[in-house]
């Protein structure tokens, strides 16, 4: 359930916090468990991180279940994170975001029919003078156009 | 412009260990390893120079690494809030990725001064190319041997390390940081203990922004009254702006406190052409928001904006022009509290979640005449009635909202569509 490359990012995690306080890599190792569970979790993958780190099944599921980046229902190969927030709102996010929806055929939330792209609305991502911008993965996208986010999204695979 | 956490940003590779040392960084430091710095020197520049916490509280810099406890036999700890996330707010994430080293330089500082051997620097969990270069940063000072234990040789022992968020702004409320750090939900604590007393793993702890510690190797480089110098009475030094909205060139502008708002909206371009500025929120989505005559007026300091009504904040200046909705723009906001609200205190937890359902029942066209009432006593009865500022936050929108800008929340119930948007 946790591969021994997840264990090993895991560990590299633990050892930056004071002996007996490993459970202040429960976060990350949530987070990596579930990039390699089909981006999201379940109370099995939860309870492994538990066990993995010694700590109480509900103490993980408390903070995965806290969280906005971990995911507990299905969700595509790539999630589009939409910033909708005041200063994104203001440059013209919610048309993007309405364009975007119309192109996938997908409202917020949920998952394309190929199973490939999500399409989430969220609060303020910090990039607020590159408005309006989402984020793929890692990698923000900002300044934000409708051509500008064919050519991003119709580069996904 | 420019002059002390962006004062690289136009060079090559701005983040790299080189650009760093190429404009006197580590000097500081390296004063320190030599024992030419004492914590006490260190503090009393610190309280000269007036640099204030620019996380949002400017809580003043010296004072609060004074409250340590430097002497007490145990662990101590430095952390580092790079958990930036109130909308309008863009400034660390730019000094962690073209700036990395005089975060970890201040942090360095800082351990030395409340002879605290550990930090960690809490970024958010979205910002991993700000992660990235700061890991490599980090990379960089333990190989050139600037961290570590019993650094070159001194007895002075620092370690850092990173910690990522998940998605949470809460996390960005120092106490809420710490229990986040810990590997729980983000759920702020009581205060009193301040972290100086029981902190980080129940150990003494301090909490600065990014900002603020990048602003350290500076003004002990050059001298508390230099930085002093650079702003005006009560609000020392420079400070990142982000300028962002309805403005021609979005952007941060690092800039001398008590700048006047006019200029600094000149610097971004002004307002989109056509187009005349109706109202400014200066410090972030959490402080009050201003109407143009007043913004016009004020000049970018402590006391100005607090002159002004509202409050400097982080510095995130949100620009709106006419053309902007402002019942669209409240519940926005409130949309946001009510989403990042942990959930521990009633008056908050129930309370965004009323500000939010009545303002969006107002632009679904189905507001009640005293809806402005009800909004005006559910922000009323959230305020100062938390464990956090997060419910103040909360509140002080809506508050300032519907003072300013009243009519066109009293016409879009009458009419049951917007003002400004028909």
């Amino acid at each position: 359930m946790i591969s021994n490359k997840a264990k090993k990012q895991i560990d590299a995690w633990v050892v930056k916090y004071p002996e007996g306080h490993q459970s202040s890599a429960v976060m990350e190792a949530l987070k990596l468990v579930q990039a390699e569970n089909d981006n999201r979790l379940t109370p099995d993958t939860i309870q492994a991180v538990a066990d993995y780190l010694d700590m109480p099944g509900i103490a993980a599921a408390e903070v995965a279940t806290f969280y906005e980046n971990y995911n507990h229902k299905p969700v595509g190969k790539h999630t589009i994170r939409f910033c909708h927030n005041i200063s994104c709102m203001l440059n013209g996010s919610d048309e993007l975001i309405t364009y975007l929806e119309n192109k996938l055929g997908v409202k917020t939330g949920e998952v394309t029919k190929d199973g490939l792209i999500n399409v989430k609305k969220v609060e303020c991502l910090g990039a607020c003078v590159g408005a309006p911008m989402f984020q793929i993965g890692d990698q923000y996208y900002e300044n934000l156009t409708a051509d500008k986010i064919d050519e991003i999204v119709d580069g996904l695979k | 412009m420019n002059e002390v956490c962006f004062k690289n940003l136009e060079q090559k590779d701005p983040w790299s260990l080189k650009t760093y040392e190429a404009n006197g960084g580590y000097s500081v430091w390296r004063k320190i390893l030599k024992g030419e710095f004492t914590p006490e020197q260190i503090i009393d520049e610190l309280k000269t120079s007036g640099l204030r916490g620019r996380g949002g509280a400017g809580f003043p810099t010296g004072l609060k690494w004074s409250f340590m406890p430097r002497n007490a036999d145990m662990q101590k700890y430095v952390v580092c809030n790079s958990d930036e996330g109130e909308p309008g707010t863009c400034k660390d994430r730019d000094i962690l990725r073209y700036n990395p080293h005089s975060v970890i330089e201040g942090m360095a500082i800082g351990g030395f001064v409340m002879n605290a051997t550990k930090g960690y620097n809490y970024i958010r969990g979205e910002f991993m190319e700000p992660f990235y270069r700061f890991e490599d940063a980090l990379k960089e000072a333990y190989d050139a041997g600037l961290l570590g234990e019993n650094i070159d040789g001194s007895s002075v022992s620092f370690d850092l390390y990173t910690h990522l968020g998940a998605g949470a702004y809460i996390c960005g409320e120092e106490t809420a940081l710490l229990e986040s750090l810990e590997g729980k939900k983000g759920l702020p604590r009581f205060k009193p203990p301040f972290p100086a007393n029981i902190g980080l793993y129940g150990k003494p702890t301090t909490i600065n922004n990014t900002e603020s510690f990048a602003s350290v190797p500076d003004i002990l480089a050059k001298g508390g009254q230099w930085f002093a110098d650079i702003g005006v009475e009560n609000s020392g030094g420079c400070k990142l702006f982000s300028v962002t909205g309805h403005v021609n060139k979005p952007a941060n502008f690092e800039v001398p406190m008590g700048i006047s708002f006019k200029d600094l909206l000149e610097m971004a371009g002004g307002i989109r052409e056509g187009r005349t500025l109706k109202a400014v929120i200066p410090g972030g989505s959490s402080t009050p928001v201003l109407t143009a005559e007043v913004a016009m007026a004020m000049t970018m300091d402590y006391d100005g904006i607090e002159k002004a009504g509202s409050m400097l904040g982080a510095g995130s200046v949100i620009i709106m022009d006419d053309s902007t909705c402002m019942v669209e723009a409240l519940t926005r906001l409130a949309h946001f509290y009510y989403d990042e609200s942990c959930g521990q205190c009633t008056p908050c937890r129930e309370g965004t979640g009323w500000l939010y359902r009545v303002l969006k029942r107002i632009m679904d066209g189905n507001g009640k005449a005293d809806d402005i009432d009800l909004l005006m006593s559910v922000q009323d009865k959230i305020m100062g009635n938390t464990i956090c500022a997060l419910g103040d936050a909360a509140a002080m929108p809506v508050e300032s909202f519907l003072r300013n800008f009243r009519e066109e929340f009293e016409y879009y119930i009458e009419h049951g569509k917007s003002m400004v948007k028909g």
